[in-house]
């Protein structure tokens, strides 16, 4: 009896309990975009459509740095720390090899996308090599360890790629020229946006295109996907785990390194922590569009960006960190497998 | 000398040994089966033969080659192909993707093209359903992707762990059906049953497992009549 009433009263409890942070999540939400809401209204839509464009821009970067870990994350359950950092490396091996391809901060016009786009293959390149080296080194030979381990090494990995180009270029933003034309495009009715934004967000959904292409069309994108679902099957079906490992790792940092670029030709600064809070903000958009799910990061970046631009504009600079690891936690809490989070089908 | 040859494997879980010195044979033709209680070693020899796990020591020979030490993928590329406990299938591509998964290693689209119209001979179902999500197909209709992904392989072993398992009495009855068509078809099979009585009567030979030991062996039909085999495992 007294063992019925005890059972009864957890489940009240508990139910209570999920209810009202339900309730409360659902108010903090709405606060949020009738507060948004009203200071759009107030300050009109030239200043919107450039924080919009501002967001996506910047949102389009997280979601090339959050594929990278959603991938990862995907088929070996590791969250990757060292991949923000590789994200960093990509804009500063990209701002050592420029004279070699003639770049120059007053290179300009339209004779720099050659040269620009033989900077963007060797960083790719480049950045790929690094990670499936860390891969190699640090995380398969602990890949029947304790979750925990491989964890613990990518922290170590991430300082180490943070030292090591603290070491090379010291601890100051480093200026990244400027290639990009400045001008704003006009939408009509007064909206504008700046061409630099169009840039970015056009490139990087070309490249997020290619990978999707890629990941449901080729035979090495089928393999990191069964391998992704079932380990043990994809072994059976003859597939090489360690070489779809180390693809699954060499396309993240691609896109990694291209991410860098872009930041550097969108900001036009870096310095060697960068990727350090960069990385956190586009692994918050992974877990929000449902980390492991390829769309999912690229949605979630996206959001986050626009997101993060609304809070710089609309607010204070100073409350957008909190915000998205605000989101990160109510995400957590509240939908664990996020936006777009699969639901396993039973077995 | 036989198409696999197990002899005398032994095989740990950390410290706890699975297997001792077990000892098998598959030849051309045949239907084998392997049956003994949970937690016997047979998963464990299915996995082993397919490179999941090492035998410390011991060795297997497949077609004359030593495979003790190989790859998972090098296994499968000389012919050996499973259907795993609990069907393992890819759940969330399409009955179509998972059957192009079995022929992974494979490279002849004119070949591949063939065994798959060969699969869907055997398995009619499967085509009905090749374009739905494998995780939403029913226990059966798993089960048959599962046989089809690993015919895809066009294996010259085809091993397969509990294809009966946790299926309707009738649909059990089509799935040893099948293991014949597939055997007389020229493909050798290891069977792994709980199913003694079944997987007894298809198979050519037998072996019972125990605790990972064989314990017996002989023609399917020696092992049905053995007193022993009967009250351990026939529930006689």
């Amino acid at each position: 009896m007294a063992e019925t009433v005890q059972r009864l009263r957890g489940t009240f409890f508990t139910l209570n309990v999920n209810s009202l942070l339900n309730l409360a999540g659902g108010i903090a939400v709405l606060v949020a975009i009738i507060a948004t809401l009203q200071r759009v209204f107030e300050s009109g839509g030239t200043y919107f459509f450039q924080t919009l464009g501002f967001g996506l821009a910047q949102g389009a970067i997280f979601a090339l740095v959050a594929l990278g870990y959603t991938m990862v994350y995907g088929i070996i359950e590791l969250i990757n720390f060292a991949h923000g950092d590789v994200f960093t490396l990509g804009a500063f091996f990209s701002l050592a090899m420029m004279p070699l391809f003639g770049l120059n901060p007053s290179s300009s016009g339209a004779g720099v996308i050659l040269p620009l786009l033989g900077l963007f293959v060797i960083t790719m390149l480049f950045c790929a090599l690094v990670n499936i080296t860390i891969e190699r080194v640090a995380y398969r030979p602990l890949r029947h360890a304790p979750r925990l381990a491989p964890l613990i090494t990518a922290i170590g990995m991430s300082s180490l790629l943070e030292g090591v180009m603290f070491i090379w270029r010291g601890p100051f933003n480093l200026a990244y020229p400027d290639f990009l034309p400045e001008q704003q495009l006009s939408l009509g009715g007064g909206i504008t946006i700046a061409a630099k934004a169009v840039f970015v967000i056009i490139l990087a959904l070309i490249l997020m295109v290619g990978l999707t292409f890629f990941i449901n069309r080729s035979k090495l994108g089928k393999a990191m996907r069964a391998t992704a679902q079932d380990r043990d099957a994809a072994q059976l079906m003859g597939i090489n785990i360690n070489r779809t490992i180390s693809a699954t790792f060499f396309i993240g940092a691609a896109l990694a390194g291209a991410g860098g670029i872009i930041y550097g030709l969108y900001y036009n600064s870096v310095a060697a922590f960068d990727g350090f809070a960069y990385g956190l903000y586009a692994f918050t958009a992974a877990v929000f569009g449902g980390i492991g799910n390829v769309p999912g990061a690229a949605l979630g970046g996206f959001m986050i960006g626009v997101i993060a631009a609304m809070s710089d504009g609309y607010f204070t600079v100073a409350w957008t960190r909190p915000l998205i690891f605000g989101i990160l936690i109510f995400v957590l809490v509240f939908r664990p497998t996020g936006l777009l989070g699969m639901r396993v089908p039973e077995k | 000398m036989a198409l696999l040859e197990i002899s005398g494997i032994d095989v740990f879980y950390g410290r706890v040994q699975a297997l001792h010195g077990e000892s098998l044979e598959v030849d051309q033709g045949e239907v084998v089966a392997l049956i003994g209680s949970n937690g016997a070693g047979k998963t464990t020899t299915l996995r082993t033969i397919s490179g999941l796990h090492h035998p410390v020591r011991g060795t297997i020979k497949f077609d004359g080659k030593d495979i003790t030490r190989s790859e998972p993928q090098n296994i499968v590329n000389l012919g050996i192909c499973q259907s795993p406990e609990g069907r393992r299938l890819f759940t969330r591509m399409s009955v179509l993707d998972n059957l192009r998964m079995g022929a992974y290693t494979r490279r002849n689209q004119a070949d591949i093209k063939k065994d798959m119209d060969r699969v869907f001979e055997l398995f009619p179902r499967l085509k009905e359903r090749l374009n739905q999500i494998a995780g939403t197909l029913s226990g059966g209709e798993q089960q048959m992707c599962a046989m089809g992904r690993a015919l895809m392989a066009k294996p010259k072993l085809l091993m397969l762990d509990e294809p009966s398992l946790g299926l309707a009495p009738i649909l059990v009855e089509t799935i040893f059906q099948i293991v014949r068509e597939i055997n007389a078809q020229g493909t050798p099979v290891l069977l792994v049953e709980q199913n003694a009585t079944k997987a007894l009567e298809v198979a050519h030979r037998g072996y019972v497992l125990e605790t990972g030991n064989i314990v017996h062996s002989g023609t399917g039909k020696e092992l049905l009549s053995s007193k022993e085999v009967q009250t351990a495992y026939l529930g006689m």
